[in-house]
């Protein structure tokens, strides 16, 4: 049972990402984002959760996948850390919940680099794909958001 | 910590704050059996409870105290400033074992014992005979000496007649017997001391109350009535309870939550044309507001919780610097929230320690000047405008507008050119700017340079105001406006490129609507800086959406202008629209986004949006409205802004090979050139020119920047970019010495402030930056230099 890990997995494009579902406070639909103008472009901006505001990240320009481009709406993860607090992150698609033993787990190639080598932490090797394991506790830091930004303007 | 030790903790510093109240009182009219009588049961109730809880020390030193203090009652013994003295320096000792026992759980190892024997020994001092004060006994402590050093040279200096009166010898005083008494007596004089008829005048009390205004018990009258029980403690008031502030502060929130709710309700139910809802609604709305009052009114306080210490403070301030002052209290009853309160009392205590220390002169020099020798301290606090307006004023020297030119200008923070154009009001606000001080000899009081310009940040911080007025020789007024509370404001909402946001009232001075026809004219421009005539005054303009890099939208015909005051100035921010004014809840921003400037916090709207709360003090910091040459505050800043300007560059932009962009810094190039293609010859192994009847040797740009070829024959690489038969070329160097150096294309020139972002990434580039958006590599022009002085020996050979 040690070695056994619950994931809240969702997509990008058609990656698959996973994070610790004890991470996760909850997942909402698409929510009015009021944006912050000056802040890095990682951040989309703040949402209104029940009367809490909370900062929505943008997790395709943090990871600097393009922006999509068709029509549909992402998806919140809003996910609450003792550290970090609580933040929302913009996912495309939202996925199961699913088991993962840690003997599948790899960490990442030594080929990954940039900001995706620190966001990372590892892949668990399931039948027919990958699930990308996200570090949250450094997903919102501003040295992390300051650097997504500086690379995105490029 | 068990609840009985809390409640002891709790009732117990209550109590002191009480007694020091007293004690003044007291000094005032010493024969006031009455509130003897409460001393000494507030300080039997806090023996008698420290005896039952078993602290030791406690216990013994307050019923030192408390012995003192029953002869006094009965009358068997005259109060007195050494007294007084002693006394207080025994609330003081209680309340650092107090300290200690919330700390640790025990009252400490310090047991002061000269302390209790200078107790004991003002008791037996009440019988001694009064021409034989007893010598001082060895083992006095040292604060109790000290005291009455100070209090010789008090009387000293203080006396209106010096010569009359002889220093008193520093030695410990027994208390003084009647006939002494209008001498030693300066604090503690009867109102019509009949001795004073003979000798001379003395001097006036200084601590006493004006009579409007009597620094009065705060605490219900049960308090004071209440039986002396050992131990057992009765409540404050039946009619209150104590409540913890965080349950208060979970209330606040939630109010504020059910006030956004209740925004929103109200903003559909309008929509609606259903009658009972929109009337259920409006009665809502009633009992949400008035449900807001009351829990923002728990929170409230009277500003008397901080301005009871202050007779005290500026009593054993005036002694020690051997001035007279009397304490005025005006509007002590003035409520403001209690976070406020806590945040204003560093800051209110700073103004009257520099009110003592610096403004009120010595009775000497008020006499000289026509003033009465007794200064006046006025603490006067009232609301108006939704705000706490609190005034601190002395009738002292006042602030001399010359002296603080000359200190300005010595220390650098003016130039001299600013120096003659200010005004005295301006000069008067310099004192608010880091490391100023005019006090000419540092005491211990104050006047070590840092001071009003913490107490201005600190007002600041709660989004207060503050400001002086002083006139030479009548004294100076410090004013201090603060809003009621902070949780909730009210804001106008205004839009700008498409999005809405709110500007808290306090910052909003008027709104200016420009029609049409004068859409043209009304923003004028001084050099590039737009400007707008406010009744006769420029007003700088800030445009929102630039501001904050927004595109607007609106192409609406009339302009917007919100007129705002960040600190002392006054700026006119365009913006697309203006909504209307609504009371909104500020809630902070993620600690991510706290480093943008231009934002206070975050609120939601009535139709659960998100609207971001602006920081007009940022905007105006950021838009450098606050930089201009009128103000005085920051010059700090102006420094900063003068670096910055010693860093502005100008650099030439061109297009690298791969199509990247390349700076070169403009200083070291003396032309830039066009040269056609079937003018360059060979001379060795390098292309030349002949430019200006000298042979200019050509180098190309992708030849520095590519490590590993070697310099190439211009043939063998031809330019790829402008136009085939001309060459761009960018002369370096002198008209003895040159070299030209080609690339593909000239884009621009800019001048900017450039801020270095990375690193080389390869030779010949000194570092990367970004300009207008895009990443840029710095040429290193004295690296290029150096590697082609060869090249140029090579064709002097030739």
């Amino acid at each position: 049972m040690a070695d056994q890990h619950q994931l809240c997995t969702f997509f990008l494009e058609q990656r698959f990402f996973g994070i610790e579902v004890e991470k996760v406070q909850e997942v909402i639909r698409y929510q009015v984002i009021t944006p912050v103008p000056l802040a890095p472009s990682v951040v989309r901006g703040l949402i209104n959760l029940r009367g809490q505001i909370v900062t929505a990240i943008d997790l395709r320009r943090l990871l600097q996948v393009s922006d999509r481009t068709d029509e549909r709406l992402p998806i919140n993860i809003v996910i609450q850390t003792p550290r970090q607090g609580i933040f929302s992150l913009l996912v495309d698609r939202i996925g199961d919940v699913l088991e993962v033993d840690e003997e599948s787990f790899e960490h990442p190639p030594d080929t990954l680099d940039g900001i995706a080598r620190e966001l990372i932490r590892g892949a668990y090797k399931l039948q027919g794909r990958l699930l990308l394991v996200l570090n949250v506790e450094k997903l919102f830091s501003p040295e992390i958001l300051n650097r997504g930004h500086e690379v995105a303007s490029t | 910590m068990d609840d009985i030790l809390k409640e002891f903790l709790t009732e117990s510093l209550e109590g002191l704050d009480l007694l020091d109240t007293k004690f003044v009182m007291l000094e005032q009219n010493p024969d006031d059996r009455d509130t003897l009588a409460s001393i000494f049961r507030a300080v039997h109730t806090i023996k008698g409870t420290c005896g039952f809880l078993g602290f030791g020390h406690l216990e013994k030193l307050t019923h030192a105290g408390e012995n003192l203090l029953s002869l006094l009652r009965d009358g068997k013994l005259k109060f007195t400033q050494e007294i007084a003295s002693a006394l207080l320096n025994m609330l003081d000792a209680v309340r650092t074992m107090l300290g200690e026992v919330e700390r640790t759980g025990g009252d400490g190892e310090e047991s002061y014992p000269g302390l209790i024997e200078t107790l004991n020994r003002l008791k037996e001092g009440g019988n001694a005979p009064p021409t034989a004060p007893p010598v001082a006994p060895p083992t006095l402590a040292p604060d109790i000496s000290q005291n009455s050093v100070a209090d010789g040279i008090f009387l000293d200096a203080a006396s209106s007649t010096p010569d009359l009166l002889p220093p008193l010898p520093p030695a410990p005083k027994t208390a003084p017997t009647s006939q002494a008494l209008p001498d030693n007596l300066f604090f503690f004089s009867e109102p019509e001391p009949p001795a004073s008829e003979t000798s001379p005048p003395p001097p006036e009390p200084i601590a006493r109350a004006a009579p409007a205004v009597p620094i009065s018990d705060p605490v219900p009258a049960e308090r004071s009535s209440a039986p002396p029980s050992g131990g057992t403690l009765t409540p404050i008031a039946e009619s209150s309870i104590r409540v913890d502030v965080p349950l208060l502060d979970k209330l606040m929130n939630l109010v504020g939550e059910l006030v956004l709710a209740r925004n929103q309700i109200l903003e559909y139910s309008v929509l609606q044309e259903n009658s009972p809802l929109l009337a259920a609604s409006q009665r809502l709305n009633l009992i949400t507001s008035e449900l807001q009052e009351g829990i923002m009114r728990t929170r409230m306080q009277p500003i008397h919780n901080i301005w009871s210490k202050f007779p005290r403070v500026v009593r054993d301030l005036s002694v020690s610097c051997g001035k007279q002052v009397r304490v005025e209290m005006e509007g002590k009853e003035t409520e403001l929230d209690k976070s406020l309160i806590e945040a204003m009392k560093d800051p209110l205590t700073h103004l009257i320690r520099n009110a003592i220390d610096h403004g009120v002169e010595l009775p000497a020099i008020r006499r000289a000047n026509g003033k009465p020798e007794e200064g006046r301290l006025s603490m006067r606090a009232y609301h108006e405008g939704g705000q706490v307006h609190i005034e601190i004023g002395d009738d002292g020297a006042g602030i001399n507008p010359g002296k603080l030119r000359n200190k300005a200008l010595e220390k650098g923070l003016i130039t001299p050119e600013r120096a003659t154009t200010m005004s005295d009001q301006d000069i008067r606000r310099l004192i608010f700017l880091p490391g100023f001080s005019t006090a000419e000899k540092i005491t211990n009081i104050s006047g070590r340079g840092v001071g009003m310009d913490v107490v201005k940040t600190n007002i600041e911080k709660i989004g207060g105001v503050i400001d002086l007025e002083s006139e030479l020789g009548h004294g100076t007024t410090f004013k201090i406006r603060i809003p009621l509370t902070l949780a909730i404001v009210p804001a106008l909402i205004i839009t700008t490129g498409k999005e809405r946001f709110a500007i808290p009232q306090v910052n909003l001075l008027e709104l200016i609507r420009v029609n049409e026809e004068q859409r043209n004219t009304a923003i004028e421009y001084v050099h590039s800086n737009p400007v707008y005539r406010l009744r006769g005054k420029l007003l700088p303009i800030v445009h929102l959406n630039r501001e904050l890099r927004l595109t607007t939208a609106s192409t609406s015909s009339v302009i917007n202008i919100v007129v705002l005051q960040a600190g002392q100035h006054q700026f006119g921010l365009v913006v697309d629209q203006i909504n209307d004014t609504q009371e909104i809840v500020v809630k902070p921003l993620d600690k991510v986004l706290q480093d943008i400037p231009v934002f206070a916090g975050a609120t939601i709207m009535g139709d659960g949006r998100v609207a971001l709360i602006l920081d007009v003090l940022g905007i105006a910091q950021q838009a450098k409205v606050l930089s201009d040459t009128h103000d005085p505050s920051l010059s700090a800043q102006l420094r900063a802004g003068r670096t910055r300007t010693a860093e502005r560059q100008t650099l030439l932009l061109v297009r690298s090979p791969g199509n990247s962009r390349l700076a070169i810094p403009l200083g070291p190039v003396s032309r830039l050139e066009e040269i056609p293609m079937d003018q360059v010859e060979t001379a060795g192994e390098v292309d030349v020119v002949q430019y200006r009847g000298q042979i200019l040797p050509l180098i190309h740009l992708r030849d520095i920047l590519a490590e590993r070829r070697s310099f190439n024959r211009l043939s063998a690489s031809e330019g790829s970019g402008g136009s085939a038969d001309l060459l761009q070329v960018i002369v370096f160097g002198d008209s003895t010495c040159q070299v030209g150096l080609i690339v593909d294309e000239i884009l621009d020139i800019i001048q900017d402030v450039f801020e270095i972002k990375g690193r080389s990434t390869r030779t010949g580039v000194s570092s990367t930056l970004v300009i207008q958006g895009r990443v840029t590599e710095l040429f290193d022009v004295e690296s290029f230099l150096r590697r082609v002085a060869p090249l140029l020996a090579s064709v002097e050979e030739v």
